[in-house]
C-alpha cells in the first residue's frame, strides 16, 4: 500500500475517540438528511399525483384566458371532435372533454350554488379519480341524458338521494336563462369536503343542450402515464391544435400554480435547515483536523527537516479527512437508508399531521421510498464540506517553519 | 464555595489555552443557536399570520350556530334566538366585541357571469371590530348601517363577473320555504384580502336588507365573538355558553378550523425537534473538544489529584469549562439572531411563491416573530443538554489514578 495512504489511515486512529466522535456528527447529520430528503421527495410526488389525478389532470386544452376567468363564453369549439382527434394522434386514451357552469341547484327543500360539469362518461374515469369513488348508485353511462353524479356532502345538504330529482338553474353560453331537471344517478365521497360539497357531473351532450353550448366545451383534460412526460405531451398537443381558434395547452404548473410553489417554499425552508446541519458538521471537522495538525507540529517539523515538502504534508491531512469523510458518507447513507427502509414498511406520521396532510391531498400516514438519489444527495454534500473545511488546517502547513516547529512542545 | 471559585477560574483560563479551538467551538455554537432562534422565529411568524388571517376569515375567535348549521349552512338552520334576545344576553356578558350575521350560500350574477359565493348579511358597525374587510376596501366604501342597499365584494370576484363599482348584480339564494329569494344590489365597495380565495367567495351586504330578502324577519344564522387574545378563548366560550344555553353550538376557532389549530401544535413540536436536532449536531463537537482538552492535560490533572484536589473538583472544572463555552456561544448566537431578525421586522417578501403559500394558508409576506419562549427554549436546551453531554468526559477526567496520570507521556 502507498505509504501516504497507510500513514493517513494510522494517523486517523491515533485518537480513536476523537475520530469516532467526528464521524458521529457526520453520520448523525447524514442519517437525518437521507431520511428527510426521502420523505420530502416522496411527499412531493404524492402531493402532485393526488392533487392532479383527482380532477385537474396533467395538462389541459382551454381557450386562452379561461384559466384565469372561467367564463362561460371562453370555449373550446367542437370539443368532442377535438378530443377524439387528440386521442388518435397522441395514441393516448386518457383525454376527456369537459364543460363547466355555476348554477343554483334546488331539491325539494334546499337550494345551493354549485359547479356543474359536463363530462364524457366514457373517458372521464380515465383522467379523474372522482368517478371511481362511487358510494351510492353508479357513475354516469354513455346512454345517460338527464342524469347527475354528485358529492356526498352536497347530497346531504340538499337532502336528496339516488333517484331523486334536482333542478339546475343558471345562464347559458349566450347569457340567457338555462334550466334543467336531472335525476341523481350516483353519489361519490372523496373525503375532500370542498369537492364533496360543490361538484355535480352531468353528461357533456346534455350539458351542451341545456346551456346552449352548440357543441363547445371548456377544457380537455389529459393525463400522461408519467409526470416526466408532461412537457413532451404539451408540445405534441400544441402541434395538433387548430391554429386560429385561440386555444392554449396548459400544464399543471399553470393550472395549479400553488402546488409547485408550495413545494418550492417547502424546499427552500428545508434547504436552510439542511445547510445549517452541514455547516455544523463542517465546524466539527475543522476543529478536529486543526487539533490533529497542531498536536503534530513537532513531528511535522522533523519530517520537514528530513525533506518532506509542506504540500506533501497538506495532502496527507486532506487524505485523512477524505478517509474520514468517506466512512461517514457510506455509514450515513447506509444507516439512513435502513431508517428510511424501516419507515417505508411501517409508515411515518407526526402528531397533528392529519389536518395538514389533508390540506395537501396526502394520507396521514406516509411511506417514504428508498432511492439512490435521496440516499446519497445529502451525504455527498456533507462529504464535500468536510473536505473543504480541512483546507485551512492543511494549508496552514505551508507557513510552518521546520526549526520553530521542532522546538514546539 | 471557595473551591468553586478556584475551579471556575481554572476552567476559564483553560478555555483560553487553546484559543483557536475554543473560538471554533464558540462559533459553531453561535451558528447553531442563531439557526435555532432564527428558524423558529420565521416559522412562528408564518403560523401566527396564518392563524390571524384564518380567524379573520371565519371570522371571530368564537362562533355560535344552531346545532347542525356547520354541516348544512342553510337558511333553515337559523339560530333559535332573534336579534333582540341575542343583544339582551350578550351585551351584558362583558365581551370584547360581538356581532350577529346571516351567512348563506348564494349565487351572484352580473350581466355576463355568475359565481357561487357566501353571502354575509352584517351589521357594519359591530363588524368593524371583528373582520378585516372594513380596513381593506380599495375602491368605494364599506357598508353604512344594517339597511344599506349596497353590496361589497372582493377584487377577484369583481374581475370574474366582469362588472364594476356602481354596477348592479343579482344575488340568489333560498328562503326558509325553499322559494328562490333574489335581489338586485349595487356594488358600493371592493375589498382586497391577503388570501385570494377570500376575494372570490365572500360578499357582504346589510343585515336587515338580507333578512328582508330571505324573509327571515330579525333572525340570524351566526354570532361571531372576539376575545382579548386568540390563544386564550376558553373563558369566552364558557361565558357565552352560560348565557345562551344548550340548544346552540358555541365553538372556539380551534374547533371551527382544525387545520389552523393543528398548525399551532405542529409548530410547537417543530420548534422543539429542530432545537434538539441542532443541539445533537453540536454535541458531537462539544464532547470532542472536552475530550481533547482533558486528554492534553492528563498529567496536570494527575498532579492536581496528587496534591489533594478532590475528583469532584476535576469534574466541576470540566463541566464549568463546557458551560462557559456554551454560554459564550449562546450569548453570541442570541445576539446574532436578534440582529438578523431586526431588519426583517417589516416583512420578507415571498410573493414569488404566493400561490404556494396560499396553499399553506399563509400570505406572501412573512413577518418573523421573535418570542421569548423560543429564545428561552434554545438557551435551556443548549445549557441543559450541554451539561448532560459534558458529564461523561468530566467523569472520566475525575477518575484518573494520580500515579498513572502523572507518568503518562
Amino acid at each position: 500500500m502507498n505509504v501516504t495512504v497507510l500513514l493517513a489511515w494510522r494517523n486517523l486512529w491515533r485518537h480513536p475517540r476523537r475520530t469516532w466522535l467526528t464521524l458521529g456528527a457526520m453520520v448523525f447529520s447524514n442519517v437525518l438528511l437521507v431520511f428527510m430528503i426521502s420523505l420530502q421527495f416522496g411527499m412531493y410526488r404524492l402531493m402532485i399525483e393526488n392533487t392532479l389525478l383527482t380532477f385537474t389532470g396533467h395538462l389541459q386544452v382551454q381557450a386562452e384566458g379561461y384559466n384565469d376567468n372561467k367564463k362561460m363564453r371562453q370555449i373550446v369549439p367542437d370539443i368532442q371532435a377535438l378530443s377524439t382527434r387528440l386521442r388518435e394522434k397522441l395514441t393516448l386514451n386518457t383525454v376527456s372533454p369537459r364543460a363547466m357552469a355555476f348554477v343554483l341547484a334546488s331539491s325539494k327543500d334546499r337550494t345551493y350554488g354549485i359547479q356543474v360539469l359536463g363530462v364524457d362518461p366514457e373517458h372521464e374515469p380515465l383522467v379523474s379519480s372522482i368517478p371511481g369513488l362511487v358510494e351510492d348508485g353508479r357513475y354516469l353511462q354513455a346512454s345517460d341524458t338527464a342524469e347527475v353524479f354528485i358529492g356526498r356532502v352536497l347530497a346531504r345538504n340538499l337532502r336528496i338521494n339516488v333517484g331523486d330529482e334536482l333542478t339546475l338553474l343558471g345562464s347559458g353560453r349566450d347569457g340567457s336563462l338555462a334550466a334543467a331537471v336531472v335525476v341523481v344517478a350516483g353519489i361519490f365521497e372523496s373525503g375532500v369536503t370542498d369537492l364533496d360539497r360543490s361538484i355535480a357531473e352531468i353528461p357533456l351532450t346534455f350539458f351542451q343542450d341545456t346551456f346552449f353550448m352548440r357543441g363547445a366545451g371548456h377544457q380537455i383534460v389529459i393525463t400522461t402515464p408519467d409526470l416526466s412526460l408532461v412537457n413532451k405531451t404539451v408540445a405534441a398537443v400544441d402541434s395538433i391544435l387548430p391554429k386560429d381558434e385561440g386555444l392554449v395547452t396548459l400544464d399543471w404548473n399553470v393550472l395549479q400554480p400553488g402546488l409547485k410553489q408550495a413545494i418550492q417554499a417547502d424546499i427552500s425552508s428545508a434547504f436552510f435547515m439542511y445547510g445549517v446541519l452541514v455547516v455544523l458538521v463542517a465546524f466539527s471537522v475543522l476543529n478536529t483536523q486543526l487539533m490533529s495538525v497542531l498536536e503534530r507540529t513537532h513531528e511535522f517539523g522533523i519530517v520537514m527537516a528530513l525533506g518532506i515538502s509542506p504540500g506533501h504534508l497538506g495532502r496527507l491531512v486532506m487524505l485523512e479527512t477524505a478517509m474520514m469523510g468517506t466512512i461517514g458518507l457510506f455509514a450515513g447513507a447506509f444507516l439512513g437508508g435502513l431508517v428510511t427502509l424501516w419507515f417505508s414498511y411501517n409508515g411515518f406520521s407526526y402528531p397533528g399531521m392529519e389536518d395538514m396532510a389533508a390540506n395537501f391531498n396526502l394520507p396521514s400516514r406516509f411511506y417514504p421510498q428508498v432511492t439512490v438519489l435521496a440516499m446519497f444527495l445529502g451525504p455527498l454534500v456533507v462529504f464535500l464540506f468536510t473536505v473543504l473545511s480541512a483546507l485551512y488546517p492543511a494549508l496552514r502547513l505551508n507557513w510552518l517553519h521546520p526549526v520553530a516547529a521542532m522546538r514546539a512542545a | 464555595m471557595r473551591l468553586l471559585r478556584i475551579v471556575a477560574t481554572l476552567a476559564w483560563r483553560n478555555l483560553w489555552r487553546n484559543r483557536r479551538r475554543t473560538l471554533i467551538m464558540v462559533a459553531a455554537v453561535s451558528v447553531g443557536v442563531w439557526a435555532m432562534i432564527f428558524m423558529n422565529a420565521l416559522m412562528r411568524g408564518m403560523v401566527d399570520d396564518m392563524v390571524r388571517s384564518g380567524i379573520e376569515s371565519l371570522p371571530g375567535h368564537v362562533q355560535v350556530h344552531r346545532l347542525g348549521f356547520r354541516d348544512d349552512p342553510s337558511i333553515n338552520n337559523l339560530l333559535p334566538l332573534n336579534d333582540a334576545e341575542l343583544a339582551a344576553k350578550l351585551d351584558a356578558a362583558g365581551l370584547v366585541a360581538w356581532s350577529s350575521r346571516i351567512n348563506v350560500p348564494a349565487v351572484i350574477t352580473s350581466e355576463r357571469e355568475s359565481r357561487g359565493v357566501t353571502l354575509y348579511g352584517i351589521d357594519p358597525e359591530r363588524e368593524r371590530k371583528i373582520t378585516f374587510v372594513p380596513n381593506s376596501i380599495v375602491a368605494g366604501r364599506f357598508l353604512e348601517g344594517v339597511s344599506d342597499k349596497g353590496i361589497v365584494i372582493g377584487r377577484r370576484l369583481l374581475d370574474a363577473l366582469e362588472t364594476d363599482l356602481g354596477k348592479r348584480v343579482v344575488v340568489m339564494s333560498q328562503d326558509p320555504d325553499n322559494e328562490i329569494a333574489d335581489r338586485g344590489f349595487r356594488i358600493v365597495g371592493v375589498f382586497e384580502a391577503k388570501l385570494e380565495s377570500y376575494e372570490e367567495t365572500m360578499v357582504f351586504a346589510g343585515k336587515s336588507t338580507v333578512q328582508r330578502m330571505l324573509h327571515v324577519a330579525d333572525r340570524v344564522t351566526e354570532v361571531a365573538i372576539m376575545s382579548d387574545d386568540y390563544r386564550f378563548v376558553e373563558q369566552t366560550v364558557q361565558t357565552v355558553r352560560d348565557k345562551l344555553g344548550a340548544d346552540v353550538e358555541v365553538l372556539p376557532w380551534t374547533e371551527l378550523n382544525t387545520y389552523l389549530a393543528s398548525m399551532l401544535t405542529v409548530m410547537d413540536g417543530f420548534a422543539l425537534v429542530w432545537t434538539i436536532v441542532i443541539f445533537l449536531a453540536l454535541s458531537f463537537g462539544l464532547v470532542n473538544t472536552l475530550v481533547m482538552a482533558v486528554f492534553e492535560r492528563v498529567r496536570e490533572i494527575g498532579l492536581m489529584l496528587a496534591l489533594g484536589m478532590r475528583p469532584f473538583g476535576i469534574l466541576a472544572q470540566v463541566v464549568i469549562e463546557s458551560l462557559l463555552l456554551l454560554l459564550m456561544g449562546l450569548a453570541l448566537g442570541t445576539l446574532l439572531a436578534w440582529l438578523s431578525i431586526l431588519p426583517l421586522q417589516s416583512g420578507i417578501d415571498v410573493s414569488a411563491v404566493a400561490d404556494g403559500m396560499e396553499m399553506f394558508g399563509s400570505s406572501s409576506v412573512l413577518y418573523p416573530k421573535l418570542t421569548m419562549a423560543d429564545v428561552v427554549l434554545a438557551n435551556v436546551v443548549v445549557l441543559g443538554l450541554g451539561f448532560i453531554a459534558s458529564l461523561s468526559p468530566a467523569w472520566r477526567a475525575s477518575r484518573y489514578q494520580p500515579i498513572e496520570a502523572i507518568t503518562k507521556v
